[in-house]
C-alpha cells in the first residue's frame, strides 16, 4: 500500500513537469492553431542559454532575466520570419514548418553554446521528505507548487489583462478579432513569447533534474500524449493530462513493467493516449467541432 | 484538417503536360533508367554502393510515406518504426523461418510490415490530423522498444544487432558483390515504383486524393473513407517495410534498432517535403538531395576549411541548414524540387517552341 501511494505521488509530481511543457503547446495552439513541435527545442535553447549566462559569471536572477529577454527576441524573430509568411496555410504545413524550426533551433543552440551535458543548479535541493511513512521528493514538491503559481498567473493574465482578453478573442475567431482592430501579428508574437517563457521555466526544471543536454529537446515527445488526453485547447486539460500521464507511467512501470521486462515508459504514455482516443477523441477538455463541407 | 498536400486549385499546368509532354517525359524516364543501369559499369564501387544505392532505398521509403501523407493526407512520424518492422521481419523469416530466397523474404517482410501498418492505421477511422500523428509516434516508440527488449528478434545474440545469413538469389549470393546488390535493389525499386504509379493513377489513388482534399466531401460522394485510409496505411507500411529491409541488409549489412529511430522518420518526412508532396519522382529527387547534401557539405568543409572544423560543429550546422531549407521550401515552394524542375522543363519547352 505504501509502495502504491508513494508511486502515485511520485508520478503525480513528475506529471507536473509534463504539464509545464504541455501548457506551452496549448498556448500557441489556442492562439494560432499551430501545433508547435519546436516547444522542446525552445526548452533546450532556454536552458542552454541560462547555463551559458551562469557560466559567464552572472548570478542567478539576472541570468534568468537575460535569458527571458533572449527568448522573447527569439519568439519575435520566429513569428516574423517563419509564421507570418505561412499565415493561412493549412495546419499540417505549419506543423512541418515547426519541425524545420526545431532543427534550426537545436542546431543553433548546440552550435553556439556547445553540445556536452552541463549541470544546472537552480538552488533547489532534492531532499527526501517523509509524510507519515510515505517518501516524497522535495524537489518535485517545490516544482509542483511553482507550476501551480505559474498556472494561476497565466489564468489571471488571460482573464484580466487587455492583452490576455484580445488573445482569447483571436483564439475564438481570428477574423472577427482582426476586424475590431486587434493586431493579430502582435498577438502571435506575445503568445510565442509567453510560451517561450513557459519553456524557460520548464527548461530550468527539467535541466536541473536531468542535466542540460540534447535530450531536453525530446521532452516534447512526452508532451504529445498529455495533449491527447487533455485536449489541444485547454490549459486545465494540459494539467490534468500531465498528472494522469505521470501517475499512469509511474504505476505502469512499477506494476506492469516487471511482467514484460521493464522499460515501458517510452511508449506507455502513448498507449494510454491511444486508449483515450478511442473513447473521447477530443480529449477530456476539448471541444467538438462541426465540420462543414 | 488533414489536407497535407492539398492544392487549392487543380494543377492545370500538370494536366496540360500529361498530354503534350508525354513523349518528352517517357524519354527522360528511359534515359534515367539507362543511366541507373550503367552506374556500376561506369562508376566506382563507392559511388554505386554508398551514393546511388542508399538514395534509391530512401526514395522508396519516401514513396511509402508519400502514399500515406502526400496522396491520402495522413501525416505520420512512424516511418522509421515501419522500416524497422520490415528489417526485423526479414531477419526473423530468414533465421527462424528458414526462408532464404531473398526476393520472397523481402516481399513477405513487406507484407508483415503492411499488416502492422494496417493495425496502427485503425485509429484513423475515428480520428484525424494530429491525433493520427500521435498514433504513428506510438508505433515508432513501441517497435524501438520491442525489437530491443526481446532477444528472439536478434536471435539471442550478445549484442542486439542483426545481419542476414547467406541468402539465395537464383544461385547467387546476395551478400556477394556490390554489383548484385545494386541490380537487385534497382530491379525491386523500379518494379515497386511502377506499381505505385499505376495504383495512384487508378481509382484507388483518386479516392485517396479525394479523402486528402476533404474527407467529409469524399464521404458524401460515396467514397468509403475508412476502407481507403486503412488501405493507404497498409500499402505505405508495405513500401516502408521493404525499404527498411533493403536499408538494413543491402546498404548497411549489419543493422539494429539504432538505424530506424525517430530521426529516420523525420528524414523520410523531409525527403517528401523537399522532393515534392504527391509526386512519385519527387521522392527520389528529395532522397538524393537529403542524402547527398551532408556529403557535399562534408567535402567542402574538408577541402576549403581543412580539418580544423570539429565534426560536432559540422553536424550542428547541417541540422541548422536542413531546418532552414525545410522552412524555406514550405514558404516558397510547398510542392518541392519536383515542381521547380517541372517549371524549368516547361520554360525550356516554351523557349524551344518559340525558336522553332
Amino acid at each position: 500500500m505504501i509502495l502504491f501511494v508513494e508511486t502515485l505521488i511520485g508520478g503525480l509530481l513528475a506529471g507536473t513537469m509534463y504539464s509545464l511543457v504541455a501548457i506551452g503547446f496549448v498556448l500557441i495552439f489556442k492562439a494560432s492553431g499551430v501545433f508547435n513541435y519546436s516547444q522542446g527545442a525552445l526548452l533546450l535553447f532556454s536552458a542552454l542559454a541560462l547555463v551559458t549566462f551562469l557560466e559567464m559569471g552572472l548570478s542567478f536572477w539576472p541570468a534568468v532575466l537575460v535569458t527571458m529577454v533572449v527568448m522573447v527576441i527569439l519568439s519575435i524573430i520566429i513569428e516574423r520570419v517563419v509564421l507570418r509568411p505561412l499565415a493561412n496555410r493549412n495546419v499540417m504545413t505549419l506543423f512541418m514548418a515547426t519541425l524545420g524550426l526545431t532543427y534550426v533551433i537545436e542546431g543553433a543552440a548546440q552550435g553556439l553554446m556547445g553540445s556536452e551535458v552541463r549541470l544546472l543548479d537552480i538552488g533547489l535541493e532534492d531532499n527526501a521528505l517523509f509524510w507519515g511513512d510515505i517518501l516524497i521528493s522535495e524537489f518535485d514538491l517545490i516544482v509542483a507548487c511553482g507550476a501551480a503559481v505559474l498556472v494561476i498567473a497565466l489564468a489571471i493574465f488571460f482573464s484580466k489583462t487587455r492583452i490576455g482578453i484580445s488573445l482569447r478573442a483571436v483564439a475564438d475567431d481570428a477574423a472577427a478579432a482582426q476586424s475590431i482592430g486587434i493586431n493579430i501579428n502582435r498577438i502571435w508574437q506575445i503568445v510565442w513569447a509567453v510560451a517561450a517563457v513557459v519553456g524557460l521555466i520548464s527548461g530550468m526544471v527539467w535541466g536541473a533534474r536531468q542535466g542540460v543536454a540534447f535530450s531536453l529537446s525530446l521532452v516534447v515527445l512526452k508532451a504529445l500524449p498529455v495533449l491527447i488526453i487533455g485536449g489541444f485547447t485547454s490549459i486545465m486539460g494540459a494539467i490534468v493530462g500531465g498528472l494522469l500521464i505521470g501517475a499512469g507511467e509511474a504505476l505502469a512501470e512499477t506494476y506492469l513493467g516487471p511482467l514484460v521486462g521493464g522499460g515501458i515508459t517510452p511508449w506507455f504514455a502513448y498507449v494510454l493516449a491511444l486508449a483515450f482516443l478511442f473513447i473521447r477523441p477530443v480529449g477530456l477538455f476539448g471541444e467538438y467541432k462541426v465540420e462543414r463541407v | 484538417m488533414n489536407s497535407v498536400g492539398a492544392k487549392p486549385t487543380p494543377d492545370l499546368n500538370a494536366i496540360g503536360q500529361a498530354g503534350s509532354g508525354r513523349g518528352t517525359q517517357s524519354w527522360a524516364f528511359l534515359a534515367l533508367l539507362a543511366a541507373l543501369v550503367l552506374v556500376p559499369l561506369i562508376t566506382t564501387e563507392y559511388v554505386t554502393q554508398v551514393v546511388v544505392l542508399p538514395v534509391l532505398v530512401l526514395g522508396l521509403a519516401g514513396l511509402g510515406l508519400n502514399i500515406l501523407t502526400g496522396y491520402a493526407g495522413q501525416i505520420s512520424l512512424g516511418s522509421g518504426g515501419f522500416m524497422a518492422v520490415g528489417a526485423y521481419a526479414a531477419y526473423v523469416l530468414a533465421i527462424h523461418g528458414g526462408i532464404t530466397f531473398f526476393p520472397l523474404t523481402l516481399l513477405l517482410a513487406g507484407v508483415i510490415a503492411g499488416l502492422v501498418g494496417w493495425v496502427f492505421g485503425l485509429p484513423s477511422i475515428r480520428i484525424k490530423g494530429f491525433y493520427v500523428m500521435v498514433t504513428s509516434l506510438a508505433a515508432q516508440f513501441f517497435f524501438e522498444w520491442l525489437f530491443l527488449k526481446f532477444p528472439w528478434f536478434y536471435n539471442y545474440g550478445d549484442v542486439p544487432t542483426i545481419s542476414l545469413p547467406p541468402m539465395g538469389l537464383f544461385g547467387l549470393d546476395i551478400n556477394g558483390s556490390y554489383v548484385i546488390k545494386y541490380y537487385f535493389t534497382l530491379a525491386f525499386v523500379v518494379a515497386l515504383t511502377w506499381m505505385a504509379s499505376n495504383l495512384i493513377k487508378s481509382h484507388v489513388g483518386r479516392n485517396w486524393m479525394a479523402i486528402r482534399d476533404m474527407d467529409t466531401a469524399a464521404g458524401v460522394i460515396g467514397i468509403d473513407s475508412k476502407k481507403y485510409k486503412a488501405l493507404a496505411f497498409t500499402i505505405s507500411a508495405f513500401y516502408l517495410g521493404i525499404a527498411g529491409a533493403l536499408w538494413g541488409f543491402i546498404f548497411l549489412g549489419t543493422t539494429s534498432v539504432g538505424s530506424f529511430q525517430i530521426d529516420r522518420s523525420f528524414q523520410i518526412l523531409f525527403i517528401i517535403i523537399i522532393g515534392g508532396m504527391s509526386s512519385i519522382r519527387g521522392n527520389y529527387i528529395g532522397a538524393a538531395f537529403i542524402f547527398l547534401l551532408p556529403l557535399v557539405i562534408d567535402y567542402f568543409a574538408k577541402t576549403f576549411i581543412g580539418d580544423t572544423v570539429s565534426p560536432g560543429v559540422l553536424s550542428n550546422f547541417q541540422k541548422f541548414l536542413f531546418g532552414a531549407l525545410i522552412i524555406i521550401f514550405l514558404i516558397k515552394e510547398p510542392d518541392g524540387i519536383d515542381k521547380l524542375l517541372r517549371q524549368l522543363m516547361g520554360r525550356v519547352r516554351r523557349w524551344g517552341r518559340k525558336r522553332a
